[in-house]
Formats: structure tokens, C-alpha cells, sequence
């Protein structure tokens, strides 16, 4: 399958959040409890409760006053950190359309994946479970756009093929931002300004200790466990199995002495 | 609505001046940013810079209640420096037409047109006419040279808003004033074309009416009106506001702007002859001429039709104004006020917050006997008696509550801004015991007349001779469930016996399939007569969903259906030149083929201007022709700045006349002890505020403040300011501030934002603040309604409030 792509066109946002609350619906996310900090931003960032949100950005001022609309969530990248760190297989995966999703039923709660996002996206719910954007994958298996996409009015919000999304907009003469980091990101930009100042990091990169952990500890990791049981069976084989002592407990239950008068 | 929501995206220019679109109108954006997509200018004017500024080629800030002078500058520069479109000016206005020599204006006379009583707060209007020939005819000056024309005038008048003196105003920098100007002003051409979007931002002024007479008269020196891409429109703020209007929820007007009779119009014919004007022009189709077949056509729809024409088809029984009396909004709660209503319905609205000043509204609903309230959730209204400050011990008046269903929830039609009424259909089962309020209203219907029949009562008729025949009866007589396309074929209208037209017979029983064969004789019957043809003989055209679109310019002539006869654009005539020909070749709306016309529904079948025949554009016209010269608005035939009841200044810049000098005073003094007293140039209150809204919530927030994904939104009262304003005041991003004004106050989070800036007005600094009107007590930690800080005061003709220009203070809240 051609992988699809989000193509956000930040040029086109009114920040009417139709996407945040058509994503709350369809995902039916619960309401949250929130205070107006002084701002049209709220809640103030991604929670588990909330999968994309926009973000207004007030610069400059008097006639060179401009207030930019950035709509933050999953960048479904094509080098994914969340999946490449986390240790259990399928609790994230890439869809057959190349977006990034989840099986809470598979979350080990180790939250590895919140420190392998470059772009700070994956939040843990109340089950303590992953949860993020997953570009409505119940909608998008059975060819519907998400339900973000469906409910803006702008067309700020588009999905489709990837590849024909980016060229339409180079065509168009605009520079995207996600073409080809981490391997391509699956929802592609369009800014006015440079990623910076919406606050994109402008070379999107998975934190160097990540592949520290997936490329030299985890495989050594993987080795010293099998080592371990190696050395083990080897042990076996030499001595024997463990002998109980005269009470029938083993050696290792003095590691757990009965509390003090118990 | 003049156009429609999709032509937006034909316009070379989209002035969004006195609206949001971005935010209160989020849906339009699609079409404003394909018209952007096709290369044009998008110009954002509002005090405050805001979602839509922020897509905008040009932002222009100006100080609330000042956009007549913005206005007006730029019908100056369009008249100074020839921009204007001279062909459509001189044959498709009345610019030639000559002045009576008696009419003076505002320059002549410091602030007042000829004519003024200053105790009556009103003026006589002999002097705003027309010279006129024998026949009845305008006299005429073709060259537009002579000075008492109306084109000689207006540029007399309007030479007094320079730049600088505008400038001096409104607070808007000379350099962004001109650039809006110069952007607009390019559409005086044949092929190009601009579009103004506004909304409450221009009506919610005492001279709101004013605003947008300025707006159509330089669309009409341009030649946009009646263009693709062009017209003067009206963003509705509700889905049915402007189907609502259609069907005379004013009090001065009856369904299909018939006005409501008076006392002085004691049978039909004084009513039609009062309301049915009259022309010798050979070439101006007067259509109002048809008066008497639209009231006619109502009565028979309205009551029983064994009413004959002597007893005026029910004439008689309809109910009338006092002479004089105005039976607005502000005017019906002011009785209230003072004890002088017993009962009231609250149908679907929420007064206790979407009234100006509140206060009194709140004080007023407690002076009641009984209210009806039919909302769908409860609210500040429906429980204004346990409110904040409100002991339920001392509250006599009854209240009820009926739950209504949704919208969703029932079947019938939705007339949009664009003039579509558009059928939808139930999609949900009401829910628990709430019931469409068709239903109610049926229901109402038949206990009231039940009553009426039981006990007699004084003048029972209008009631008993009421037609209701909206579905199957039972033996009683009454009607169990509503049929809503019954109620739908009335509104189109009926034959009522058979009758022969040009040829053709129609059999009693027959819908009437366009208001043109409606009759003033009784032998026809229609609701609504704008409607006629919307239900008729080719079914409910208001259900089509039909995609062709074979303009390719977006008119979709068989998506639903729309007012009038579905013409998509209306005054289209003036789109061609004399000989029918589109002045703009690449976006024509209807031409002459030599025989016929093709593309939109023209407005009338008469043959191009050039023709004997033929007939001029503007058809609603007695004249034929558009106002530039405007005889029939309270303040003056020409708009002319005042202040805002409330204002920073002590004087008007530019004559004696501080604020619009037929206003309706409703406080005794200026400032004092009573509930609508004003507080002008009022050192307690020294910055001017505007309520507005906010994509996130609607209208007061009955719907949107209990859909708590909103509500996590925009979750409080807010208001918002000025970093220069913040500093002065010791107030921070996110600190709760009381804000005051002469009637109230309200605590709101402050959002402290270089999106406001200070006005520099007449060598002063001017701060104006903004406040939402969502919010309220029955929703916890939101705060109340920002309408209890505006003023009981209205426009001079509609009587709209005036809650776009007040004055207010903000502290921090202390404790």
C-alpha cells in the first residue's frame, strides 16, 4: 500500500479547533477541567485526553503583528523513536498505510516511548497505558479520512497519498517541512516561518541515547540474557540442581527475613 | 445576503469589516481563502486583531463606533479620485437625480441635516426629496454637474472625511487607512469586483443602520452590487436567523417584510394604499407595486377563508401597532421593567445574558406573572430567580420550563445567510420528554382555543378564525400530530378557486407556482409570498440536493432552493450593461441573448434597459434605480459620523452633535441613579470596550456551555487588553479582573496581548477592551454575562442595542 500522509497547511488555519473536538469525539476522549491561563491555547498541551491541539503563536508587534495557528500531534514518522525503543512488540507499530499506532493491550507501561519522541507526543492515560494520535486507524483501514481532516472547514487538514500530497504542494510552490526526516514523517507541514518558530525542532532527530538503548544496550541486553541462561544451564549441568536445605526453604529466602516480632 | 456563501470565492477583494468570519463564521473561510487562492486581497478592519485579521493581506484597527468616518474616507477617495464606476453610477443610481434646494446638510448645519426638531428628537423629512417633473418623474441632471445632485452632494458631504480628519477618528494609522482604500477602491473597474462581509460589528450601534448604508453606497459607486463576487452581505449569526426574519419575528414586519398594519390603516385598502408605492417611470418595474397580492395572499393563509372581501379576508382580526408604537426588544423589556407586562414566552433564547444591560432585564423578568421558557437546557433565564443577588422568597412570577428538541431532532427547513431554505430531516428521535416546537406551538394552538371556545372572552376571533390545517383531525377538530410540509405547501400558497391566467388554467386546490401569479382579488393564499414557489408543482424544491453547477461560478441552482423565484443573486441585472451584456466577461451572472435571458434567474423577465421595453435593476425601487441618496432613514439621507452613546471624547471631531440626535433616550439624565443611565467621557469608566464571540461558543453558551468538550475550550469569561493598558493597570496574562461600567460589572481572566493596541484619538491614548458574551452564572467558575455592562440604548431606525461601543473600567480583583 502507498503510504499516506497528513499534509498540514498551517497557512490555511483559522484555529477554529475543529480538529481538536472532532478527535475527541470520534476517539470519544473525555472533557477535561481546564482554566483560561490568559490565552486561547487550552488545554494547555497533549494529554492523554487530547490527540492534537492547536497552539497560538503571538510574534512580533503594531503593523508587524502576526498570530500563527500550529496544530501539534503525532508525526507518524517514517523512523519511528516510540517504536524503535519500546520493548514490547506491537504495543506500537506502523499501519498498513505507515502511520504510527497503538495496542494498549501489548503496553508494558514502561514509558520508553515518551523519552524516544523527538516531538514529545505520547502520553499515558489513566489505565497507564500509551496513548497518541493514531490518525484514526478505524477510520482510515476502511477508507475514511481521520476525523480531525473531516471537520476542518479550511482544508488546513488533508490526508491522502503521501507522495502526491507533497508534490501538489511543491507545485504549488510551498516548502514542506517532513519530507524526508526520520525516514519522512507522516504528517507533512506547510509553514509560513521557519519550524522554530512553531516550536518544530528544525532537524527532527530521535534523542541519541535511544539508539544508545536500541542499538548498543538492548542487543547487549538481549546477549547478557541469554548469556545469563546459558551460564545458567551450564551451572545446571555442572553442579546440579539447587538442594533445599533442612527446613525446605531455599538459600534465597533469607533475602526476605520475616519482619522484626512477626 | 445579496450573494451567497460560495460566490465569496469569486471576489477580487474580500472587505471583512463589522464581522469575524474566521472565528464566528469558521465555514465561510473555505471560500474566502479559495477567493485568496485566486489571488485576492483580504482585508481584515476591527479594533482588536483577531483570527481573521490574522489570514489578512491588510489589517486596520479602528476605535468601536467609528466607522462611518473609516467609510466615508474612503467614499472621498473613491469620488476625489475618479475611481468610481461612472456607467453603472449614472444609469443604475439615482446620482443624477436633483435635491429639493430646501435639504442642507451636516457641514452647512454643524451636525443635523435640514429638518431637525430637537425636541422630538426627530426630524421632518420634507426637504430630503427630489425635485420632481409633472409626472411624478425625478428630475434629472445626466452630466452630474449640477449642484443640488445627488452625486454633487454626496461629494460636498463626504469632502469632509480627509484622510487626516478620519484618521484623527478612528485611530487608524494614516498608511493602513490608505491601503485599504487604495485595495478596495480598485474595484471600481467593469472586471473587477470586491465583496464586504459584515455582521453584528456594524449593526450593534446607535447608527448600525447607518454603517451599512455607507458600505452599499460604495459598492454601488464601485458596480458590485448584483456582480458575482460582489453584493452587500449580511453574515446571519444563527443557521435561521435570516429564515426567521423572512417570516416576521420583528415587530414591524409580517412574513415577506409586509409591514405590520397600524392603527391608522383601519381597513386593507388603507393598508395597501399606504404601503403600495407608485411610478410614471415607464421603465422601473416597482414591485413593491404588488403589495396588495402579498397581503392578501397572507390573510387567506392566515384565516379562515370564508372571510370575504368585505370583512377584508380577516383583515380586521389582524393585530395592529399603536400609531407610533415600537414594539422592539429594548422597548418590550423597558415595560417589563416598569410592570407593564404580565406573561412572556422565552422561546428558544436566553435574555437574562443576551440582553443589553442584563441587569434590568433580570430585574424586569421578576415584575412577571408567568414565563414560558422552551430551551434545551436549563439556563440564567429560565432560572433567574434563584441568580446571583436574586432572593427565590421574594420572585412572584411563575416560570415553566419546556424541554425542546434539538434542531437534529426535527424535520423542516433552515434559511441560511445566503437566502437558501435548505429541508433537513430528523435525524435522532427527540430526547426524553422534549418535543419539536411546531408541536408545542400545536398544541398551544388548540387549548388556547379550546378556552376561547369554552368561555367567549373579549374578541375571540382572531383566534377561532385562525386556518389550521396542518394535518389529519380528529372528530374534535384538533390535530394530534403537526404535518410540517402542510404547514410548508401553505407558505408557498394555494389556488383557491380555479382560475385562468395569460391562458392557462389553475385548478382550485393547486399550488401557486410563483409569486408572480399571486392575486390580490382572495383567489390565492400564500404564507410567506417570498416563499412562493419553494413547495409548488414540482414538489419541495427546498429538499433538492442537486450538484450541477453549470455557471461553474458556484450558483448550484438545484442544491435546495432559494428566495426569490431562487434567484442566487439578487439586483443580477445590474451585472449587465444596458444591452444586457455582463460588464465582467469572465464572471457573468446573467446576459441577454437576444431573445431571452440565460444564467441566474434574472430579476424580471423585461428585456435589457437599452429596450423601451426594458426596465432598470433596481426593481424594489419605486425609482428603478439604487439610493445613494437615501430619504427614508431617521438620522439622514447621507451617513454622518456621531459617537457612540457612551464615548472616550466629549465632542464629536466634527460638529456639535455628540451622538446620533434621533437616538431613543431611555435615561432621564445623563448620568444618575436609574437602571439606563450613561456614562460619556465618565472618568470612572475611561475605556471603551465591544462584546463579541468566539469560535468555541454560541450565542450566550446555553448549547455550547454544557457541551463540556467546548467548554474545556474557552472554559471562562475573559477579557482582553492591551499590553500598554496591562502595564498601567498593574494586570497580567491570566489574573481575574472585575470590569465595570455604569450598570454592572463582570470578573473576567485577563488576556493581556499586543492584538489590542491604544487608539491615538484627538492628541489622547485611547484603550478599548474586548469581552466575550458567552458566559454565565448557571455554568460554575465561568463567570457572568458580559451584557451586564452594555447600555439600554439602540440604532436610530432598527433599534439593535448598542453593544459594540461602551465604556468601561478594569481593575485586577482583589482577594
Amino acid at each position: 500500500m502507498a503510504r499516506k500522509a497528513f499534509l498540514i497547511d498551517m497557512s490555511r488555519c483559522i484555529a477554529c479547533r475543529s480538529c481538536q473536538v472532532a478527535c475527541k469525539q470520534w476517539n470519544k476522549l473525555e472533557p477535561e477541567a481546564t482554566v483560561n491561563r490568559g490565552s486561547y491555547e487550552n488545554p494547555p498541551q497533549l494529554t492523554p485526553q487530547l490527540y492534537n491541539q492547536i497552539q497560538f503563536i503571538e510574534q512580533g508587534q503594531g503593523d508587524e503583528l502576526r498570530w500563527l495557528f500550529m496544530n501539534q500531534r503525532c508525526m507518524h514518522c517514517g523512523d519511528a523513536g516510540c517504536i524503535k525503543v519500546c520493548p514490547s512488540a506491537g504495543a506500537l507499530y506502523h499501519t498498513p498505510e505507515g502511520m504510527v499506532a497503538f495496542n494498549q493491550d501489548k503496553c508494558i507501561e514502561c514509558h520508553y516511548c515518551v523519552n524516544g519522541c523527538p516531538f514529545d507526543v505520547p502520553r499515558y492515560d489513566r489505565k497507564k497505558k500509551v496513548t497518541k494520535c493514531h490518525a484514526c486507524v478505524d477510520r482510515i483501514a476502511n477508507g475514511l479520512v481521520p476525523a480531525c481532516v473531516k471537520a476542518c472547514p479550511t482544508q488546513t487538514l488533508r490526508f491522502g497519498d503521501r507522495d502526491a500530497l507533497i508534490a501538489e504542494a511543491k507545485a504549488a510552490g510551498k516548502t514542506v517541512y517532513g519530507e524526508s526526516e526520520l525516514k519522512g514523517l507522516g504528517a507533512v507541514y506547510i509553514l509560513e516561518d521557519a519550524p522554530q518558530t512553531y516550536n518544530l525542532p528544525a532537524k527532527p532527530a530521535i534523542p541519541a541515547s535511544i539508539f544508545l538503548w536500541k542499538d548498543v544496550i538492548k542487543p547487549l541486553g538481549i546477549l547478557g540474557f541469554w548469556g545469563a541462561m546459558g551460564a545458567a544451564l551450564l551451572h545446571y549441568v555442572t553442579f546440579g540442581p539447587k538442594k533445599l536445605d533442612e527446613y525446605g526453604r531455599r538459600h534465597d529466602d533469607d533475602l526476605n527475613p520475616p519482619e522484626k516480632g512477626a | 445576503m445579496t450573494n451567497h456563501w460560495i460566490d465569496i470565492r469569486n471576489a477580487d477583494v474580500v472587505l471583512m469589516m463589522g464581522a469575524n468570519p474566521a472565528e464566528n463564521h469558521p465555514v465561510s473561510f473555505k471560500y474566502v481563502l479559495e477567493a485568496k487562492d485566486r489571488g485576492a486581497t483580504l482585508i481584515s478592519v476591527d479594533p482588536r486583531f483577531t483570527r481573521t485579521s490574522a489570514k489578512a493581506d491588510i489589517y486596520a484597527p479602528l476605535r468601536s463606533g467609528t466607522d462611518i468616518p473609516f467609510l466615508g474616507g474612503m467614499i472621498r477617495y473613491i469620488l476625489e479620485n475618479n475611481l468610481y464606476f461612472d456607467e453603472y453610477v449614472r444609469h443604475y443610481t439615482n446620482a443624477s437625480f436633483l435635491v429639493s434646494d430646501d435639504f442642507q446638510m451636516p457641514g452647512e448645519l454643524d451636525g443635523l441635516f435640514s429638518g431637525y426638531n430637537a425636541e422630538k428628537r426627530n426630524y421632518d423629512k420634507a426637504s430630503w426629496s427630489f425635485q420632481r417633473n409633472e409626472d411624478g418623474t425625478p428630475k434629472t441632471d445626466p452630466s452630474l454637474q449640477d449642484p443640488r445632485c445627488v452625486f454633487q452632494l454626496m461629494k460636498k458631504h463626504f469632502s469632509r472625511y480627509t484622510p487626516e480628519v478620519v484618521s484623527d477618528i478612528t485611530g487608524t494609522p494614516q498608511d493602513q487607512l490608505l491601503k485599504v482604500y487604495e485595495a478596495y477602491a480598485a474595484t471600481g473597474k467593469r472586471d473587477k469586483v470586491a465583496t464586504i462581509l459584515y455582521a453584528m460589528g456594524w449593526t450593534q450601534h446607535t447608527v448600525g443602520t447607518q454603517n451599512i448604508r455607507a458600505m452599499a453606497m460604495i459598492q454601488l459607486l464601485l458596480g458590485n452590487v448584483g456582480m458575482a463576487g460582489g453584493g452587500v452581505n449580511a453574515l446571519r449569526g444563527e443557521s435561521n436567523v435570516q429564515g426567521s426574519t423572512d417570516y416576521g419575528l420583528l415587530f414591524h414586519i409580517l412574513p415577506g417584510y409586509l409591514p405590520t398594519p397600524n392603527a391608522g390603516q383601519p381597513d386593507l385598502a388603507a393598508y395597501i394604499a399606504a404601503h403600495t408605492p407608485k411610478t410614471n417611470d415607464p421603465q422601473s418595474a416597482n414591485w413593491w407595486g404588488n403589495r396588495g397580492k402579498y397581503i392578501t395572499s397572507l390573510l387567506r393563509a392566515t384565516y379562515d377563508q370564508s372571510l370575504t372581501a368585505e370583512e377584508g379576508f380577516g383583515y380586521d382580526l389582524m393585530p395592529k401597532l399603536d400609531l407610533g408604537q415600537n414594539g422592539s426588544w429594548l422597548m418590550l423589556f423597558d415595560r417589563m421593567h416598569k410592570g407593564g407586562i404580565k406573561g412572556f414566552f422565552a422561546w428558544g433564547q436566553n435574555p437574562a445574558c443576551s440582553g443589553s444591560n442584563a441587569g434590568k432585564v433580570r430585574e424586569a423578568l421578576a415584575k412577571l406573572d408567568w414565563m414560558v421558557t422552551a430551551n434545551l437546557f436549563d439556563n440564567e433565564t429560565a432560572s433567574f430567580w434563584k441568580g446571583p443577588g436574586v432572593d427565590p422568597s421574594k420572585i412572584d412570577t411563575e416560570v415553566f420550563f419546556l424541554p425542546a428538541a434539538v434542531s437534529f431532532e426535527k424535520e423542516g427547513s433552515v434559511t441560511n445567510s445566503g437566502r437558501w431554505a435548505q429541508w433537513r430531516y430528523e435525524a435522532a428521535k427527540p430526547l426524553g420528554n422534549s418535543r419539536p416546537d411546531l408541536e408545542m406551538i400545536n398544541d398551544l394552538q388548540f387549548r388556547v382555543r379550546r378556552l376561547y371556545q369554552a368561555e367567549g372572552g373579549a374578541f375571540p376571533e382572531p383566534i377561532l378564525k385562525l386556518s389550521w390545517n396542518y394535518g389529519f383531525k380528529m372528530p374534535d377538530g384538533s390535530i394530534p400530530h403537526i404535518d410540517v410540509h402542510a404547514v410548508a405547501k401553505e407558505i408557498n400558497g394555494y389556488f383557491l378557486e380555479d382560475k385562468e391566467i395569460a391562458g392557462k388554467l389553475y385548478k382550485k386546490g393547486d399550488p401557486v407556482p410563483g409569486f408572480a401569479l399571486l392575486q390580490a382579488d382572495g383567489s390565492t393564499s400564500s404564507g410567506n409570498w417570498l416563499y412562493c414557489n419553494s413547495y409548488a408543482d414540482k414538489g419541495n424544491l427546498m429538499a433538492r440536493r442537486g450538484k450541477n453547477d453549470p455557471s461553474g461560478m458556484g450558483l448550484y441552482p438545484e442544491w435546495a432552493w432559494c428566495w426569490p423565484v431562487n434567484r442566487r443573486i439578487i439586483y443580477n441585472r445590474a451585472a449587465v450593461d444596458m444591452n444586457g451584456k455582463p460588464w465582467d466577461a469572465k464572471r457573468p451572472v446573467v446576459w441577454w441573448t437576444g431573445n431571452g435571458w440565460a444564467g441566474d434567474v434574472p430579476d424580471g423577465p423585461w428585456k435589457p434597459m437599452s429596450d423601451a421595453e426594458g426596465k432598470k435593476p433596481f426593481i424594489m425601487n419605486a425609482d428603478g434605480v439604487a439610493n445613494l441618496f437615501a430619504p427614508g432613514l431617521n438620522e439622514g439621507p447621507f451617513p454622518e459620523h456621531y459617537e457612540a452613546l457612551e464615548c472616550p471624547l466629549d465632542k464629536n471631531p466634527l460638529h456639535s452633535e455628540r451622538i446620533n440626535p434621533t437616538i431613543r433616550l431611555f435615561s432621564a439624565g445623563a448620568v444618575g441613579e436609574d437602571v439606563d443611565a450613561y456614562y460619556s467621557c465618565d472618568q470612572r469608566y475611561p475605556y471603551v470596550a465591544t462584546t463579541y464571540r468566539v469560535t468555541e461558543h454560541w450565542q450566550t453558551g446555553v448549547m455550547t456551555r454544557n457541551t463540556p468538550w467546548l467548554l474545556e475550550l474557552q472554559p471562562s469569561n475573559f477579557v482582553e487588553l492591551s499590553v500598554e493598558l496591562g502595564q498601567e493597570k498593574g494586570i497580567k496574562s491570566g489574573d481575574w479582573c472585575v470590569v465595570s461600567s455604569g450598570r454592572g460589572q463582570v470578573e473576567a481572566v485577563a488576556v493581556v496581548t499586543r492584538r489590542f493596541r491604544p487608539f491615538k484619538v484627538q492628541g489622547m491614548t485611547i484603550h478599548q477592551v474586548g469581552l466575550p458574551y458567552h458566559y454565565g452564572w448557571h455554568t460554575p467558575k465561568a463567570g457572568d454575562s458580559a451584557n451586564l455592562l452594555t447600555p439600554t440604548v439602540g440604532d436610530a431606525n432598527t433599534m439593535i442595542p448598542e453593544t459594540k461601543a461602551f465604556m468601561v473600567n478594569i481593575e485586577k480583583k482583589r482577594g
